[in-house]
């Protein structure tokens, strides 16, 4: 890997969220907030998934988590989608770097720009509910393993996508139907058995879960379960954005 | 010594279209090295392949000595590419953008980096933009900043898509004085550019394509004796006498064409025609050009 092109390439995706921070990460909390809001006022005094949790309280980290994913995964689509239309991606291009220095910047950026995000909404948070926290290693390491498979798959679609609404096409057919479906707003035991045996293929389920499982102890399924479902999409989905990355898909002929 | 740019058998095709079939050319370390040829003769295929961005299905492409696949990075390093289009970064600054490009060749912030981005924005006049943001340039501006940013890693070979497509006059003129002192400081230069009077101006040699081939490569001065003429153009008060219409290469309108070898020739064609009883007004000498040379070559 060579660092310092690296370095720039990182230093320069970092940036280029930061410069309009405030529709990258001050819009998202906003959004966050309002689903809190919202959420939090209609479903008042249902009965949460964990004896012992408020539904306020079981609502906060999943709406943490799926902001950190929507942006994790916008923040590599956008940039890479915006590059290629505009031609600027021939400066990543020409110079000496590879397929690990691009996925390394790319990742690690979105994975940054998710943690501004959820950090922001777990800020809010706080002013609602008082929110517990039952280990930090666990939601850490879910905030990252679920940030960076999100940002994998937006350099996925961001190398697939020709034009903005193509991308918009994976983004509301793909990652919203999954985050949605993905026991953000209630957990997957209220759902009808049919709804309930779906919602274990759905890899957002267990980032969701797992994270969950970080501030409550409590989850859905095993957090083992949910760890190796998380690590496992994640790594399956880096190997295949560095094939991608590697073989030059739409961006070499 | 390693040809600045070695190309050997390159062939490239998409589908059923073949956009290079089968190049080898070479230029030497230092010389300013014309690629010409119409719409759709290979000459940016070649260029994108040269810096990686096409891989072709055959042959091999090296830049100072370095193969372009499998020497990737020394071969890009090597390398400072002009693009034809103009595009930039919306986010940045034209310092930013200079400090980025030379990150992404390995080269780190530093009071050197600095001072050599201060040097080139002098030399393009961009000073005084130097903390605008690239939307804020004219097309002008835009076209210098990527010809800075081809150079900011201080490549020693330069290759120029159509680098003046598009440019007034003034700007075109200075582009190609800031060009002519980096060859003059050992930079190689590839251009490819449909203007054939600044090919003939300022490249040594040439290399012309056609449907993806060489169809002719010699210095300048060898394509311009083979392939053109000095020509004599006279302009009549009256008609030609016929004495002299045998000698005549082309006529427009009043004006007569006779080719002449060398500037003593005028003297004897014009002594012929005041003895035919010809009556001259106006008189020209026109060198050989490349714009001849272009046209024959391409419709051989």
């Amino acid at each position: 890997m060579a660092m310092t092109g690296f370095q720039t390439l990182l230093r320069k995706e970092i940036l280029r969220f930061w410069k309009v921070a405030f529709q990258t990460i001050a819009a998202p909390v906003l959004t966050a907030m309002l689903y809190m809001m919202i959420f939090s006022h209609v479903m008042s005094g249902s009965n949460a998934a964990f004896p012992g949790v408020t539904y306020e309280q079981f609502l906060i980290p999943g709406l943490a988590m799926m902001s950190m994913l929507q942006n994790a995964f916008a923040n590599t689509s956008s940039s890479l989608i915006q590059s290629k239309i505009t031609g600027s991606i021939l400066f990543i291009l020409l110079p000496p770097l590879s397929h690990w220095d691009y996925y390394g910047a790319y990742l690690i950026a979105a994975v940054a720009r998710a943690m501004a995000v959820g950090f922001g909404v777990f800020l809010v948070g706080i002013f609602v509910a008082h929110i517990p926290v039952y280990s930090v290693t666990v939601i850490i390491a879910f905030a990252l393993l679920g940030s960076g498979l999100l940002a994998a798959m937006g350099v996925i679609a961001g190398l697939w996508a020709d034009k903005f609404d193509q991308l918009a096409a994976f983004q509301n057919f793909i990652i919203m139907p999954l985050t949605f479906l993905s026991g953000v707003f209630y957990s997957i035991h209220s759902l009808p058995p049919f709804w309930q045996s779906l919602s274990h293929f759905n890899p957002f389920f267990y980032m969701i879960d797992g994270f969950r499982y970080g501030f409550f102890g409590k989850a859905d399924v095993s957090l083992a379960l949910s760890l190796s479902v998380t690590a496992g999409s994640f790594l399956c989905l880096s190997a295949v954005t560095l094939y991608l990355l590697k073989s030059g898909y739409k961006l070499r002929q | 010594m390693n040809p600045a740019i070695d190309v050997q058998g390159v062939e490239k095709r998409y589908g059923d279209f073949t956009a290079l079939a089968g190049i080898s050319l070479s230029v030497a370390p230092g010389e300013f090295f014309a690629l010409l040829g119409p719409n759709g003769a290979g000459k940016t295929t070649l260029i994108t392949a040269l810096a990686g961005l096409t891989r072709v299905n055959a042959g091999s492409l090296r830049v100072m000595g370095h193969d372009v696949v499998d020497q990737y990075r020394e071969a890009r390093r090597a390398l400072g590419i002009v693009p034809q289009e103009i595009v930039f970064d919306p986010f940045f600054s034209v310092r930013e953008t200079l400090r980025f490009q030379a990150g992404y060749f390995g080269i780190p912030r530093s009071v050197a980096l600095d001072a050599w981005i201060d040097e080139l924005l002098a030399k393009l006049s961009l000073t005084d933009k130097a903390d605008s943001n690239m939307r804020q340039l004219s097309g002008g501006m835009k076209r210098r900043v990527l010809l800075a940013q081809a150079l900011v890693h201080r490549p020693p070979v330069i290759v120029l898509d159509e680098p003046t497509a598009g440019v007034d006059v003034e700007l075109r003129q200075a582009l190609w004085s800031f060009i002519r002192d980096l060859n003059s400081r050992g930079h190689t230069i590839l251009l490819t550019t449909h203007y054939l009077e600044e090919a003939q101006q300022l490249c040594s040699r040439i290399a012309m394509l056609k449907q993806g081939k060489v169809v002719a490569m010699d210095t300048t001065q060898h394509l311009l004796n083979a392939f053109s003429v000095r020509v004599l153009r006279v302009k009549l008060s009256g008609a030609l006498p016929p004495a002299m219409t045998e000698r005549r290469a082309k006529q427009e309108g009043d004006w007569h064409f006779f080719e002449i070898h060398d500037y003593a020739e005028v003297e004897t064609r014009l002594a012929q025609l005041r003895n035919a009883g010809a009556h001259i007004v106006n008189l020209e000498v026109a060198e050989p050009d490349l714009e001849e040379v272009f046209v024959k070559l391409m419709h051989r």
